[in-house]
């Protein structure tokens, strides 16, 4: 008696589940299938190998500084320079971002939760506006140059430059760094720093010996968090760097937009592929150096 | 707070609000001008709210994203309340596997790969065109419904497991014990959710847009759209409204969470007493 009524209760559990489970088979799983699949395929659906090796070996002249033209892979090129960006910007989010998630753990309760509020407000405003506003702040004749030469100064040209779409990375992500370290940073317990002190630490090796090893999960969370969206971004490059630099989500933008969907695809899935081995990579570095190789 | 940490905040707070101040401020500005403050004015609030296509697009985000909540906060809640209760270590680690996907693939590529399957499968049925207000509510269930489950699954864990079996041991069909005992519990955590969902929906670009068609265009759409050419300070005002609509959603949400708050630290103080 007990046995079968213990099971029926399982069997109303597995039925609430069972919508979710279908739903995530079919447009989440399936769709994932259907990058591969697309991404191997021609036009008429047979197999190929094509899309994947024009990733690899397609070539373009490409204009230098001097005005000379030599012959690039664009498509390596265009992922090595998305990769260096969102490289960039997520240390610049580590950098800038960690001493704000430390200041807001070590302030008062009613401090920290104001300050919390604060970082998440720019969040709110859509993220295409939050671009465009950098756009009119940074450009030739906008609010920075006009200070700039009211004061009598010369005006800076950052529109266009890879500095101004690291800017607008590194200001669309920053609170995606910033909370995760400091969710962990405000539970550590205060007796270990206290311990440390103690033991002979002083303020900095406090900070690099103790602090720094434990918030190592909110950091692994917070680069993936920065990384992830920094790497895949199309509107922010178009924008601030004035369509001068192709980035890899502008590719498959591109290639979508041309009704390339294959290619599309196949971009879709080399970078796929290599976001899960690089994030696979920094898991098993932070864990390493958090344990000690343990 | 030492001077030099309130320094860096500030520095770091100031470089966060630029922009959103000089939307605000922008968005009253007499010229069409986005550099330089020649008076105030509401011209562009007017203008707003003369444009119709705005206002449709506005409209038709606001039915996407209820509809989006409502479905992936139902789906969401029964799968929690489902995956609670799971014995199967193998079914309970392929759930949190799919929950992960959608948070963690890169919005281009979950708006890419549920665009190829809606191409695919519209041209199996002889469509030109497969993309319309459907495919995009899908898409939205799909990224929202995970947020709702981690809204929900921490209050189910934290709930004390003996209430929902006394009510039944009290003669409660599972059924009832669900609805009068562990709905009410994890409320919180379901309204955060639906907020939370209602929020991502309102906001979402890059999904949407690949996802998109038939000419139902939502507002990040349009906005995308609108700056592909020069901007005026009418989509400055769109933002200030919306970014106030948001901060008062979320500011409720808040509000939601600290009452919980509130009480579970009261109940546990009762609790310790007895």
């Amino acid at each position: 008696m007990k046995k079968s009524c213990i099971s029926r209760t399982q069997g109303t559990y597995r039925a609430a589940l069972a919508p979710y489970s279908v739903w995530s088979l079919l447009f989440v799983i399936v769709p994932l299938v259907f990058v591969a699949y697309y991404a191997f395929t021609d036009n008429s659906f047979s197999f190929t190998t094509e899309n994947i090796t024009r990733f690899f070996t397609a070539t373009s002249n490409m204009i230098q500084d001097d005005g000379t033209t030599t012959e690039v892979r664009t498509y390596l090129l265009i992922f090595g320079r998305s990769l260096k960006l969102a490289v960039i910007s997520t240390l610049a989010c580590l950098v800038l971002g960690y001493p704000i998630a430390y200041i807001m753990a070590r302030a008062k309760e009613k401090t920290q939760k104001t300050m919390v509020t604060l970082i998440m407000i720019p969040m709110w405003m859509n993220f295409l506006i939050r671009t465009y506003a950098w756009m009119t702040i940074l450009q030739d004749t906008g609010i920075i140059n006009g200070i700039l030469t009211k004061v009598g100064l010369n005006p800076i040209h950052v529109i266009g430059s890879e500095t101004a779409v690291i800017i607008g990375m590194v200001y669309d992500y920053f609170p995606y760094m910033v909370l995760p370290i400091y969710s962990i940073l405000a539970k550590l317990d205060v007796k270990l720093l206290e311990a440390a002190r103690d033991l002979g630490c002083g303020t900095v090796s406090v900070l690099r010996r103790v602090v720094f090893p434990l918030s190592m999960p909110g950091v692994v969370s917070g680069i993936t968090m920065v990384l992830i969206p920094s790497i895949s971004t199309f509107y922010i490059s178009q924008k601030l760097g004035n369509g001068k630099f192709f980035l890899i989500g502008d590719a498959i933008e591109g290639q979508y937009v041309a009704n390339n969907l294959h290619f599309a695809a196949a971009i879709a899935f080399i970078l796929m592929l290599i976001l899960l081995v690089g994030m696979a990579i920094v898991k098993y570095v932070a864990a390493k150096y958090v344990y000690g190789g343990e | 707070m030492k001077l030099s940490a309130k320094i860096y905040s500030a520095i770091i707070f100031g470089f966060l609000f630029a922009p959103i101040v000089v939307l605000l401020i922008f968005s009253f500005n007499e010229s069409k001008s986005l550099s330089v403050f020649s008076g105030f004015s509401w011209k562009w609030y007017e203008e707003l709210l003369r444009d119709r296509n705005t206002l449709e697009s506005v409209k038709n985000t606001l039915v996407l994203a209820a509809s989006a909540t409502v479905i992936s906060t139902v789906m969401g809640t029964l799968a929690a309340v489902g995956i609670n209760k799971l014995r199967s270590k193998w079914y309970r680690a392929a759930m949190n596997t799919v929950t992960d996907i959608p948070m963690t693939n890169p919005d281009i590529i979950t708006g890419i790969s549920l665009m190829l399957m809606f191409v695919f499968v519209g041209r199996l049925f002889g469509a030109s065109t497969s993309l319309n207000f459907f495919t995009m509510l899908i898409a939205h269930v799909a990224f929202c419904t995970p947020y709702v489950i981690l809204q929900v699954l921490p209050k189910l864990q934290q709930m004390d497991k003996a209430l929902p079996e006394a009510a039944m041991d009290l003669g409660c069909t599972p059924m009832r014990a669900f609805l009068k005992v562990e709905l009410p519990e994890i409320m919180p955590g379901i309204i955060t959710g639906a907020i939370m969902a209602f929020t991502l929906s309102l906001d979402d670009f890059v999904i949407s847009y690949f996802t998109s068609g038939n000419g139902f265009e939502t507002l990040p759409i349009r906005i995308y759209g609108m700056t592909k050419k020069t901007v005026t300070p009418k989509m400055y005002a769109l933002a200030t409204i919306i970014f106030f609509v948001t901060m008062a959603l979320l500011l409720i949400s808040n509000f939601i969470d600290n009452e919980d708050r509130k009480r579970l630290s009261e109940v546990r103080k009762k609790n310790k007493k007895s």
